[in-house]
């Protein structure tokens, strides 16, 4: 098979997000992974479905010279779910953003995840309504002055990170737009992830929400507010790694190493494949001002996949049942014979 | 006195009693034993949305509506012949539905004053009280017996009352002269898997209630019903309408070659084909019990794009749930069926009963300019062929397709002549063929100039990348919001529709072809309607009928059909839809209405008693 290169990932469309808009990074992080995922896993182009629901991010699919659905609002986790059991030899990658995914689509998106299907799901997070100009979103922060919130909303946002492990999700990775070669990093590890993966990326909403990820971001900070997890490192951050997470038997705590009878030794190790989903949602939940954000691949755990178990139940009762053709079925049971 | 033997040409039986009591299964095995034994029969359960509703009381009353004949039977009868009612309630409810000459069957240990009183009765003499006290009436003490007749049965007394039922269908058996031995063999079949143990019990119960009817003087005669003389030779198998849809969605999936997906969300009364399908996985068919509604269709969307025999099961609500992603299958041009099994609406409704109330949502339940072909399904047998149909048409034409069905064909049910799959009609999907040249870029909605059909091609074909969804594009598939591009597109997706017309079956009219009246039906009034219009011919009357199977678009000789008949009437479960969809389509003719929205089907004499009005 000839090596596909990220060009051949890019469609003839104009690319019509705003100057400035994080999602395309995240477009050009994705036609990076994709050849990167062809060649380790031998994938053909044809084999890509990129499926999204509405929203800015949701333009993604017409970008990708891939096979592609632009569906509805909330809808791009069941019609993603129904292409990879219709046809698990496809590989599903699905775009959609906060509002998508957690407010119209929140149904869906859990039940996705709890059945553990095989697709891909990038959730663009930049906690605005961007495409209908600059409503709140189930992910905006408490009090943010919106559009639809003019005296600041007055509810709690959802952490995707616990959606998902609340889920008992089995990926989980979350990284910021600018961040690119983490990103092709955590696109293909979620490529070769059997199972719902959730990408979670922190995007810039230039118009809307402007800013609303600079602690993250700005190069200045971004070391003391970010940890980036990497299975089997230590959990280290800060400009030189300076600081560390530990667990001290009850939670996490930042720590500095050498300070305070802390050593390297105290650091705990990502270990991304362990069973323990609490480590993974503490590690999910941590925020600032007294925790750094977690980066990187958080969870990542092997378990039954729905359109694996789908295909073997079809594939063991064929192989059971007596029936095997439509004539049969309809002359089974109970019939009888007029001469 | 000396015993009879009167033969009869059609006879009616209701059974009713509380929802626990197992109304529809006895139902059930009298229909099957009469249709091993060769007659014709339509049946008809009317049962409560509880599961259990309160004991002993009239809302709690279910009932199972059985007509059998030595000729044809199209409806399950208007009125019965026997009524057997195992409680109070359960003849307070239904005592309305007995002829003049009717047979009622009571459990006289149920009339007890706590029984009484429950159902509402103001006296102690409930007959009277109903005005049915010159019926004959069989006062026996079903429970009384059932329990002396398995006293030995080492069941204790709760699973001993179980079979009174049994009991009860033993004297039904004796009355209508039916063979015990099919009787066992579906009982035997029922509880050969859970519960082999309860097979000998009910066996005793069904036998000793038998020979209680063999003996007591309130029976003098019994009747025989003769099998069909005049049947088309064949294998054949009583069928309800849901089991059928689900049937004739897989020999669709079957002949088209197309793996059968199913997403659908649980819902009275369509659940039964969800339910059927996911017995079938032998034949390949996934389904998958969706978190929603939309999740239901989108499921099935996401399928039809893959490549498979996509399928939704809904009924009304479920139908309104579903609208916007109807929607984005008419944008993306994808073959789909969703089913709608129409129950008694708006909102909630009236879940467990049947009506005709959802045309209007299958044809103009969406936003923008939206057809969808419709399509309704007449009997429960002819579910089948109208879902085999609705796929075909689905997967030819590159379109969504809504099949109307009915709670009345889906849980009613009927013999069937079966098939075999190799003479239903091909099913021939536009794939695309061969490869494209060097440069060239596959264009998704592209049509046929014939049929207006674009061309399918599903992931995994390589070369046909392409995008598809729900913003209006051109036909090569790229986003435009040039005005006169939709309304190109907006024609285009309405003429494909319209087309499927030249493909249709001509209209059929019944009697005279042309003259003062023509009634008109569609969907499962049928039955009722062409056994009203055949007593209206033997008496003589001079009226013709057609019926639709197909809505849209209509059959191709629909307007000559009209043409010759000076008044038309419309005869619907709803207050006149379809009529007014004729109404605006052939604005040139009048179109009378009679409809009835009780979550009844009709009543053969009340459509004569309409059709007279109109001569």
């Amino acid at each position: 098979m000839p090596t596909l290169t990220a060009k051949d990932f890019k469609s003839d469309q104009e690319v019509r997000w705003c100057p400035g808009c994080g999602d395309h990074a995240v477009l050009a992080a994705l036609q990076r992974a994709l050849p990167k995922v062809s060649q380790v896993l031998d994938y053909a182009k044809e084999r890509y479905v990129v499926v999204s629901g509405i929203g800015c991010s949701s333009r993604l699919p017409y970008y990708m010279d891939t096979y592609g659905f632009h569906s509805i609002h909330g809808r791009a986790t069941a019609i993603s779910t129904g292409i990879k059991v219709a046809n698990p030899w496809l590989t599903v990658w699905q775009a959609c953003g906060d509002g998508d995914a957690l407010a119209i689509g929140g149904n869906h998106f859990i039940h996705a995840i709890r059945r553990n299907i095989d697709i891909n799901i990038i959730l663009f997070n930049n906690q605005i309504y961007g495409l209908t100009k600059g409503q709140y979103s189930p992910t905006s922060k408490f009090g943010a002055i919106t559009k639809t919130s003019p005296y600041g909303t007055v509810e709690h946002p959802f952490n995707p990170g616990s959606l998902v492990l609340g889920s008992k999700g089995t990926f989980f990775a979350r990284s910021l737009d600018v961040e690119l070669a983490l990103n092709e990093e955590i696109m293909t590890a979620a490529a070769m992830h059997d199972g719902t993966s959730v990408m979670e990326m922190l995007t810039n909403c230039v118009i809307f929400n402007d800013g609303a990820h600079r602690e993250l971001s700005d190069p200045e900070v971004k070391a003391d507010h970010t940890i980036v997890l990497r299975h089997g490192e230590k959990m280290l951050f800060g400009r030189n790694k300076e600081k560390g997470l530990v667990y001290d038997g009850r939670k996490l705590r930042v720590v500095h190493v050498g300070e305070g009878g802390f050593t390297e030794e105290d650091v705990l190790v990502h270990d991304a494949h362990t069973d323990n989903i609490g480590l993974h949602m503490a590690l999910a939940d941590m925020r600032g001002p007294q925790y750094p954000v977690a980066l990187g691949v958080i969870r990542d755990v092997k378990d039954i996949t729905y359109d694996d178990a789908v295909r073997d139940q079809v594939k063991d009762v064929m192989a059971r049942s007596k029936v095997h053709s439509v004539d049969e079925l309809l002359r089974s049971g109970s019939t009888w014979e007029v001469k | 006195m000396q015993h009879k033997v009167i033969d009869t040409k059609d006879v009616v039986i209701r059974f009713a009693g509380d929802s626990g009591d197992g109304m529809q299964l006895t139902g059930s095995l009298f229909v099957d034993t009469s249709a091993r034994f060769g007659n014709g029969l339509s049946t008809f359960p009317d049962y409560p949305a509880e599961i259990r509703a309160p004991h002993g009381t009239v809302s709690g009353v279910s009932g199972f509506q059985v007509h059998i004949g030595s000729e044809d039977v199209t409806t399950p009868g208007d009125f019965c012949d026997m009524l057997i009612a195992m409680n109070p309630a359960a003849l307070k409810a239904n005592a309305k539905w007995c002829k003049r000459h009717a047979m009622i069957l009571v459990d006289a240990d149920a009339f007890d004053e706590a029984g009484m009183k429950k159902a509402g009765f103001k006296t102690d003499n409930p007959f009277e009280e109903l005005s049915v006290e010159d019926r004959a009436l069989i006062i026996a003490p079903i429970t009384t017996m059932t329990l002396e007749s398995l006293k030995d049965s080492g069941l204790d007394r709760k699973a001993a009352l179980k079979c009174k039922n049994m009991f009860t269908l033993g004297i039904a058996c004796y009355i209508y002269n039916r063979p015990l031995e099919t009787v066992y063999s579906a009982l035997q079949a029922k509880f050969s898997k859970k519960h082999a143990e309860l097979f000998a019990p009910n066996r005793k119960a069904l036998e000793d209630g038998f020979n209680y009817a063999a003996n007591i003087q309130a029976i003098p005669n019994t009747y025989a019903i003769e099998p069909i003389k005049s049947a088309k030779k064949g294998t054949y198998r009583n069928i309800t309408g849901n089991q059928a849809t689900a049937w004739g969605l897989l020999a669709a999936s079957e002949r088209s070659g197309l793996p059968l997906f199913c997403g659908s969300y649980p819902i009275t009364p369509a659940t039964a084909i969800l339910e059927e399908l996911a017995i079938h996985k032998s034949l390949g068919a996934k389904t998958l019990q969706a978190e929603d509604e939309i999740a239901g269709i989108c499921t099935a969307i996401g399928a039809s794009f893959a490549g498979n025999l996509a399928v939704t099961t809904t009924s009304g609500p479920g139908l309104s749930l579903k609208s916007e992603a109807l929607g984005l299958a008419v944008m993306a041009e994808l073959p789909l069926v969703i089913v709608d099994v129409q129950r008694g609406g708006p909102s909630t409704g009236l879940p467990t009963k049947t009506e005709q109330t959802d045309l209007n949502q299958a044809l103009y339940g969406r936003n923008g300019e939206c057809p969808i072909p419709v399509i309704a399904a007449h009997s429960p047998a002819n579910c089948f062929f109208a879902a085999y149909m609705a796929c075909k048409i689905a997967l030819e034409h590159m379109t969504p397709v809504i099949l109307l069905s009915e709670g009345f064909l889906g849980n009613g049910s009927e013999p069937w002549l079966i098939p075999w799959v190799k003479d239903l009609p091909e099913i021939k999907p536009p794939f695309v063929s061969g490869a494209l040249s060097e440069g060239e870029r596959f264009k998704p909605f592209e049509r046929d100039p014939e049929t207006m059909v674009p061309k399918w091609a599903v992931p995994g074909m390589k070369g046909f990348e392409h995008r598809v969804g729900g913003l209006e594009k051109t036909h090569a598939g790229v986003l435009s919001t040039d005005p006169q591009n939709h309304e190109t597109m907006v024609r285009e997706r309405a003429e494909k529709v319209a087309l499927i017309s030249r493909d249709l079956p001509e209209l059929v009219v019944r009697g005279p072809q042309s003259g003062d009246l023509l009634v008109i039906g569609w969907g499962g009034t049928y039955g009722h309607i062409a056994s009203a219009i055949h007593d209206l011919q033997e008496e003589g009357v001079a009226v013709s009928y057609t019926h639709f199977d197909y809505i849209n678009p209509l059959p191709p000789n629909t307007a000559e059909v009209f043409s010759a008949f000076r008044k038309i009437l419309v005869c619907e479960l709803n207050s006149g839809q379809f009529a007014s969809y004729l109404q605006a389509l052939y604005p040139d003719k009048l179109f009378r209405k009679f409809g009835k929205v009780q979550g009844q089907p009709f009543l053969v004499g009340e459509l004569v008693d309409a059709i007279k009005k109109e001569l």
